[in-house]
């Protein structure tokens, strides 16, 4: 906890609470007694678990922020999305084309997008979601990886989409079929798992595994470490 | 919240010396000088912080108080009336915990054959795993090898570690990030396929591999939805508050916990695999915490009140820096690649104290002596005090643009409270990051009850008494594949008989023959408290 500083007043689901200004949503919604079980999750922005939509009283654009990542403001409306019903492909990585028309066979709905720019505007990373909607659709797959890369999958973006785009799962099909068919693999990675198979350096770990303490910290203490 | 004008004056201070800490090289201590600073400084050392166990197999061993407050505790089965032959599921494997140790076991134990069902007590992928922003630590460089590698981990971990299982981690290694890199995991590459890599704290070689600032995320995003292509059975909001045991001691199943409804539901099961995760969120000595929500030990309690023995308990990670500015984001974990980056630990007075790269007991360590000792730290107004991280510093040495490109995540969370890390630096202190114990395993995840498997944070041994950076990630992905596999192969000789709950009955009475007082107290706690009403 902050130090108490002044109180406002917020709305949670309805009800108003007065809560410490300094607070965020999440703190400021545990501040008025709820023991969150839903919309609540790492505490600090990477999960997306606590998407939360709110309206300003007086207002009457919606908006939304992770609960977490949001300060609380005077006389706030607010409610979370615990969970968002949204369609994902099941699909073999290892059997696809990195296409648009390999994205499009499993997401067609990427083809209905109208240009409204609601998924933009709500996300809480800021991504430029249908910018990346966009790369999709053209098959550019690297670009739509790129520009998706800090999403949450907090499903915002999919509850606000009139042509009922899953953005977020379009994004991690995009990711991972860049990864995987688009960049080159680490050679040197796959040099190493088949030297560990031919037993290389079974000896080497057998020695370290049976010297003596005093020795392993001699070596420990005397081991050149790579410049930075 | 922005910096005040008063921490606007200091950090001239820090400005100052820029220049004069890129020409110069701070030195790494000596291994008495690390020894020194961990014994007055690190808070393990501190003995009025931990008491012995009055009850059950690791009985005399010395473990946090807010973690025998649990330990020494009743089931939440007690006067609940439960027919254990009502069988909700019946599976080969049970997996509990949907963090990377989980999916990672899930998958491979169904790659065997078996029935798998994956149980989570929030929402599937919540744990710790996507909120490790560093790294994962590979020796597949040239200069490198697992030998190298093993070296630094069982260094870092003050030659406690065991080491068979130090070998399986640093072997398996390659063959895990290989795995994750055929999954299609999106790891920072150079244009020819080459994976980047910088050093971490205590590495002697660059084998921290990386995906932008959101490696444990892109981990966990990608082994999740490779789960969910496979029809895996995954069921949320579904905690363990007992382990079952067969006639013969064997693990058989568990008792879930309906989170929403409050209903209890029984699993039966050939083998069952804890990946339950830390116990950040028990608050050790009253530290802020860089854990997830979920993170409250509930595998080490329910396994250990099913005999399992716990290893290396009483030392804990303090991740050096935390955030102590802005007041919103207290114990907010600032990743070490900051540090990996360039970014130095400075003073009240703008000096330079500890190389950016100790251990993080080490590093930890030297900053509570800054402050405490030296009383260089930094006050801000809510009394929390810190010490800088400069990471201006990274743009001095890799040139502009750096910060946005490499930590995209730390940029963000800061903006959102007014600091802009690409022009000032952080304030920080050590926060409640790591539970470098657990409960024991041996090299396939097999603990000493048969049929009972740990594999993630909750397991105990690989790290010894001190995990380093990017093993933990590497930790879950090599011995949930290990677990995964060896129970999913297993499952098939198995044949289960009677489920019980006796250890539970011989727990109670155990606590009540050694006269220990639980006061009310019932675990698994499942989720911490912060409501108004109890602070």
């Amino acid at each position: 906890m902050t130090q108490e500083t002044e109180l406002l007043n917020v709305y949670i689901m309805g009800k108003s609470y007065q809560v410490p200004a300094s607070l965020t949503i999440m703190n400021a919604l545990e501040y008025a007694g709820y023991q969150l079980v839903r919309g609540c999750g790492c505490r600090a922005g990477f999960c997306g678990a606590c998407a939360t939509v709110y309206r300003i009283k007086g207002d009457y654009e919606l908006k939304v922020g992770l609960a977490c990542q949001t300060k609380v403001e005077p006389d706030m409306y607010l409610t979370q999305l615990p969970f968002f019903p949204a369609q994902k492909a099941e699909y073999n990585i290892r059997e696809l084309k990195a296409t648009a028309e390999q994205i499009a066979y499993y997401y067609p709905e990427i083809y209905r997008c109208i240009g409204c720019n609601a998924c933009t505007k709500i996300c809480p990373q800021d991504l430029k979601v249908m910018q990346y909607i966009g790369y999709a659709q053209r098959g550019q797959i690297d670009r739509c990886a790129d520009e998706s890369f800090d999403c949450v999958m907090c499903g915002l973006c999919a509850s606000r989409c009139p042509a009922l785009i899953v953005h977020y799962n379009v994004g991690i099909l995009a990711r991972r079929l860049y990864s995987r068919y688009l960049v080159p693999p680490a050679g040197h990675l796959q040099d190493r798992v088949t030297e560990i198979r031919s037993g290389k350096f079974d000896e080497d770990i057998a020695m370290l595994m049976t010297a003596s303490a005093d020795e392993l910290k001699k070596r420990y203490n005397e081991r050149d470490i790579e410049p930075e | 919240m922005t910096y005040t004008p008063q921490l606007r004056e200091l950090l001239t201070r820090v400005e100052a010396t820029r220049n004069k800490r890129l020409q110069g090289y701070f030195p790494r201590l000596m291994a008495a000088e690390k020894e020194e600073v961990l014994r007055k400084f690190h808070p393990d050392y501190i003995e009025a912080s931990m008491r012995p166990l009055q009850v059950g197999v690791n009985t005399g061993d010395r473990v946090p108080h807010e973690l025998a407050d649990l330990l020494e505790a009743r089931s939440r089965l007690e006067n609940v009336r439960l027919d254990l032959e009502q069988l909700q599921y019946d599976v080969d494997v049970l997996v509990v915990g949907g963090g990377g140790a989980g999916a990672a076991a899930a998958l491979l134990a169904q790659e065997q054959g078996a029935n798998v069902l994956l149980l989570t007590k929030l929402r599937f992928g919540d744990a710790n795993t996507v909120m490790a922003q560093g790294g994962i630590q590979v020796a597949d460089k040239a200069n490198d090898s697992p030998a190298v590698h093993y070296l630094d981990v069982i260094g870092g971990g003050h030659f406690s570690n065991v080491p068979e299982l130090v070998r399986a981690l640093t072997m398996d290694a390659p063959a895990a990030l290989r795995w994750l890199e055929d999954l299609g995991a999106m790891f920072s590459k150079e244009d020819d396929g080459t994976m980047k890599s910088i050093h971490g704290g205590g590495t002697s070689r660059k084998r921290m591999h990386f995906a932008r600032d959101y490696s444990g995320a892109e981990i966990m995003r990608t082994l999740r939805d490779e789960v969910r292509n496979r029809s895996l059975r995954v069921v949320e909001f579904c905690a363990v508050v007992e382990l079952l045991l067969d006639e013969g001691g064997r693990a058989a199943g568990a008792v879930l916990y309906n989170m929403e409804t409050g209903e209890y539901e029984i699993a039966r099961a050939k083998t069952v695999i804890l990946a339950t995760g830390g116990s950040g969120r028990l608050h050790y000595q009253g530290f802020p915490t860089t854990n997830h929500y979920g993170a409250t030990g509930d595998g080490l309690i329910i396994g250990y009140r099913a005999g399992a023995r716990l290893a290396f308990m009483d030392t804990i990670q303090y991740h050096p820096t935390g955030a102590a500015f802005p007041p919103q984001i207290l114990g907010l974990l600032i990743t070490e690649k900051v540090r990996g980056l360039g970014a130095e630990p400075v003073n009240i007075d703008g000096e330079q104290f500890v190389h950016p790269l100790e251990t993080r007991d080490v590093e930890s360590s030297a900053i509570i002596r800054e402050i405490k000792d030296r009383g260089k730290g930094i006050v801000t107004e809510t009394g929390m005090v810190g010490v800088w991280l400069d990471s201006p510093m990274i743009e001095i040495i890799h040139g502009p643009g750096t910060i946005e490109r490499e930590l995209p995540a730390m940029v963000r969370q800061f903006n959102r409270f007014g600091v802009d890390i690409v022009r000032d630096p952080m304030l920080v202190y050590p926060a409640l990051h790591y539970q470098n114990g657990g409960l024991l395993i041996e090299e396939n995840g097999r603990t000493n009850i048969e049929n009972l498997y740990v594999a993630g944070e909750c397991a105990g041994g690989i790290h010894g008494r001190n995990r380093l950076m990017g093993n933990s990630l590497l930790d879950i992905v090599v011995f949930g594949c290990r677990a995964g596999r060896d129970a999913g192969a297993r499952a098939a000789g198995v044949r289960v008989g009677k489920l019980h709950l006796e250890h539970v009955t011989a727990y109670h009475r155990q606590l009540e023959a050694n006269g220990v007082l639980t006061a009310g107290r019932v675990a698994p706690l499942l989720l911490p408290r912060y409501t108004h009403r109890s602070r």
